[in-house]
């Protein structure tokens, strides 16, 4: 592997606390100098990306994408949901456990991590809390966790019974990984298809209430007390997309408590409202829902305030078929990867006032961070050389039809983004060109 | 930036025109349009009504079972001359688990020039449209909208509202005139259409109920739309009263006591008497006689229930010309 040069870009590397001019020299596979512009010219036998006028950040990093594979390769498979990845400047992405089968065993989430699959950027994987995700028996969290998980989740479901979670949250914090919760509470959500309120009135359908998400979420945090209380342990909880305003408010609190609560946002739920389902379009379609307008910029306010620990995706493609059916029909989830980063740029940095060094915390340090992904979300030396060149000023609108993911169902055709991807670099190797 | 503006615009003309899919983008002027078709339509000799559409093609599928609905618009189509062909869930390929979209695109290879859909999911008719491109009747999606019902529903108030008859039909039509609807709005796309129609000629709609079946939601039906929890009181400012059946298939997990809701909000001669004497009682079926309305009242003189399904076969001829664009409608596509 030949030696890479990145000259001439800003670099912002905000685990480092650089936001300059560097010049960044990648060898074997690592970042091996970021020096002041022109000291490393001196470099032999290397392959030079120039990045004037671009910024060169660390790769970013996703907790919450769906490739499904194994099972339904029709819809994604590692390798094309990680050439979506690598094409939305993500160099690594933590795939959920829902496949067919569910991944709650070692052999399963060995086969997926195995370099078979063919991922172009780093795979990680949480496998199942339970096993089937039933929600009633834990899975193997120590062998799991030997053979690579970075956490456990039953992500699409919640688990629902308080036995079960404080179980899982008790074994997590032993090996010092988080239960990563999906939180709905789906006793009360039975039928429903969007988001409660005059919208889901207007257009009929039954809707799920902000009480179905927040309930769980506040549940959760009683039991991340009570553990801390009389076990002495310190439990991870991460609330996954979070939606509404008023488990953000729980979030919020629990943290200033002192718990170790942490939470992710998805770009369609600070961008879009329930609003844009409009004549029934199930590209709009995903759980939890776009909320109202209100909760949308609780979402921002969460992220600009530091509540919100990073932005994930919940890259959930389906194929045509399915999304083309009655909106109550079909399933949930729209793909992601190649629209966050213009979506966080322009609706956070340039809608919001968010500085671009935040931006890129929140989706490659600050993700990294929640789970531990050590040499992962950061530039300095010695790190993994993943790295992303970006445009900072390029306004594009997203093509679904160029999409590198094998389903196209997205609300964003044709919306505006800010910021594009010119390279992505995957522990040395260009793995996306613009 | 406001959400409304970052999520894009609708994209226009996905529908065939011709389509009534709902009656929230309807123009006044087409409203007017199809009621004067209506009126065309019911004048003429049935022999030349039946040159309208003679040959043409017209599907009616039905995912759910409907008396007044289906034969309304059957009767409508053949009156115009048109061979219809009636798809059920109970007896096709849908049974088998076929898609709407292979049923819809199954009947536009065998010639359907307009599809009437009657369907269990709201929003489905908009799909079926979509995917065809065919002129598609909404006659009913899930809790959503039952437009053609709500044209129908016009057409009786102006028929039996003292002095409407000469009316022009536009935006001022109903100014003065309160609609009370009362029951099951949360489950109901009568209240959706009637509510979403009525205002935009100068009604005022007022929507009666409990808690359970009206939530407050229902005020993003529209500007002109209130809620009066009190029947009472909103009875005596009615000049229509619209009362809809409680969907007992729909009650399961509402915290709704049946006795106490009669007591509350059935419709009988002595309440009529006594706050609304000259109100017009209005119903779109099926009625449940002794739980949201008496037998006395919806025989009674008030009552244009009747009224409501004939002028629903008329409504429906104007409809089907308006969907293939003949009988004065063609313009409609130009």
């Amino acid at each position: 592997m030949s030696d890479i040069l990145i000259l001439n870009g800003r670099v912002v590397d905000p685990a480092s606390g650089i936001d300059a001019e560097r010049d960044v020299l990648l060898r074997h596979g690592r970042v091996a100098a970021v020096e002041m512009p022109g000291e490393l010219r001196a470099v032999r036998g290397k392959e030079i990306i120039d990045a004037k006028g671009m910024i060169v950040a660390p790769g970013l990093v996703d907790v919450h994408v769906h490739l499904r594979e194994p099972g339904q390769t029709y819809k994604e498979s590692i390798k094309t949901g990680t050439e979506a990845a690598a094409a939305g400047g993500f160099t690594s992405v933590v795939a959920m456990p829902n496949t067919v089968p569910v991944n709650d065993s070692v052999s399963g989430l060995e086969w997926m991590l195995d370099a078979a699959r063919g991922a172009c950027v780093k795979l990680f994987a949480m496998p199942a809390a339970t096993f089937g995700s039933l929600g009633e028996e834990i899975t193997d969290y120590h062998e799991l966790a030997r053979a690579g998980a970075v956490g456990f989740t039953d992500d699409g479901k919640p688990i629902l019974h308080d036995r079960v979670m404080r179980t899982a949250l008790v074994a997590a914090a032993g090996i010092g990984v988080p239960i990563s919760q999906h939180a709905e509470d789906t006793r009360l959500t039975g039928g429903c298809s969007m988001n409660a309120g005059p919208v889901a009135f207007r257009l009929g359908l039954r809707g799920m209430t902000v009480e179905a998400e927040s309930k769980i979420v506040e549940r959760d945090i009683r039991l991340l007390r009570d553990i801390e209380r009389h076990d002495g342990l310190r439990p991870h909880l991460h609330v996954q997309h979070v939606s509404t305003a008023k488990a953000m408010e729980a979030i919020r609190q629990a943290k200033r408590e002192g718990l170790h609560v942490t939470c992710e946002v998805a770009p369609h739920h600070f961008t879009l409202t329930d609003e844009a389902i409009g004549d029934y379009d199930t590209n709009a379609k995903m759980n939890p829902p776009l909320r109202n307008d209100a909760d949308r910029q609780a979402m921002i306010a969460g992220l600009l305030d530091g509540t919100v620990d990073c932005i994930a995706t919940d890259h959930a493609p389906h194929a045509l078929f399915e999304k083309e059916q009655e909106f109550e029909r079909a399933p949930n989830g729209i793909t992601g990867l190649e629209t966050a980063l213009g979506l966080a740029l322009r609706v956070l940095h340039q809608g919001n006032g968010m500085s671009i060094s935040r931006v890129i915390e929140l989706m490659s340090a600050q993700p990294a961070g929640i789970l531990s992904l050590a040499g992962r979300g950061t530039l300095s030396v010695d790190s993994f050389a993943d790295v992303v060149v970006f445009d900072p000023a390029a306004e594009w609108s997203f093509d679904v039809a160029k999409t590198r993911s094998k389903s196209r169902n997205t609300p964003f055709d044709g919306a505006p983004m800010l910021g594009r991807v010119s390279y992505t670099l995957s522990e040395g190797r260009v793995v996306f060109k613009s | 930036m406001t959400s409304s503006k970052m999520q894009g615009e609708m994209k226009a003309a996905e529908y065939a025109a011709g389509s009534l899919l709902t009656v929230a983008g309807l123009p006044v002027e087409e409203v007017a349009a199809i009621l004067a078709a209506t009126d065309r339509m019911e004048r003429m000799a049935a022999a030349e009504r039946a040159k309208i559409l003679a040959g043409r093609r017209i599907a009616l599928l039905f995912y759910e079972s409907s008396t007044r609905t289906r034969t309304s618009f059957e009767l409508a189509a053949k009156s115009l001359g048109a061979m219809t062909t009636l798809v059920s869930d109970k007896s096709s390929s849908i049974e088998k688990g076929e898609s709407l979209k292979d049923t819809g695109l199954t009947l536009r290879a065998l010639g359907a020039e307009c599809i009437i859909l009657r369907h269990a999911n709201s929003g489905a008719p908009y799909l079926l449209a979509k995917l065809t491109g065919l002129p598609v009747l909404n006659a009913g999606d899930g809790m959503h909208e039952h437009p053609s019902q709500a044209l129908l529903d016009l057409r009786t108030m102006l028929a039996r509202l003292p002095g409407m008859s000469s009316r022009l039909v536009n935006a001022k039509t109903l100014d003065g005139v309160t609609v009370v609807i009362t029951g099951d709005i949360l489950h109901s796309r009568v209240a959706r259409s009637n509510a979403m129609l009525l205002p935009r000629l100068g009604a005022r709609v007022l929507l009666c109920g409990p808690a359970a079946l009206l939530p407050v939601d229902a005020l993003g039906l529209g500007s002109g739309v209130e809620i009066e929890r009190d029947f009472d009181k909103a009875l005596q400012q009615a000049q229509v009263v619209m009362m809809l059946r409680i969907q007992r298939e729909r009650l399961a997990g509402l915290e709704l006591d049946l006795a106490d809701y009669i007591s509350r909000y059935q419709l009988d001669q002595e309440r009529l008497t006594a706050r609304a004497p000259e109100a017009l009682v209005m119903h779109p079926g099926p009625m449940i006689r002794g739980l949201e309305i008496l037998g006395e009242v919806a025989d009674g003189p008030n009552s244009a229930i009747e009224d409501q399904v004939r002028h629903g076969l008329g409504v429906r001829t104007a409809l089907l010309a308006r969907a293939l664009s003949v009988g004065g409608f063609e313009s409609v596509t130009a």
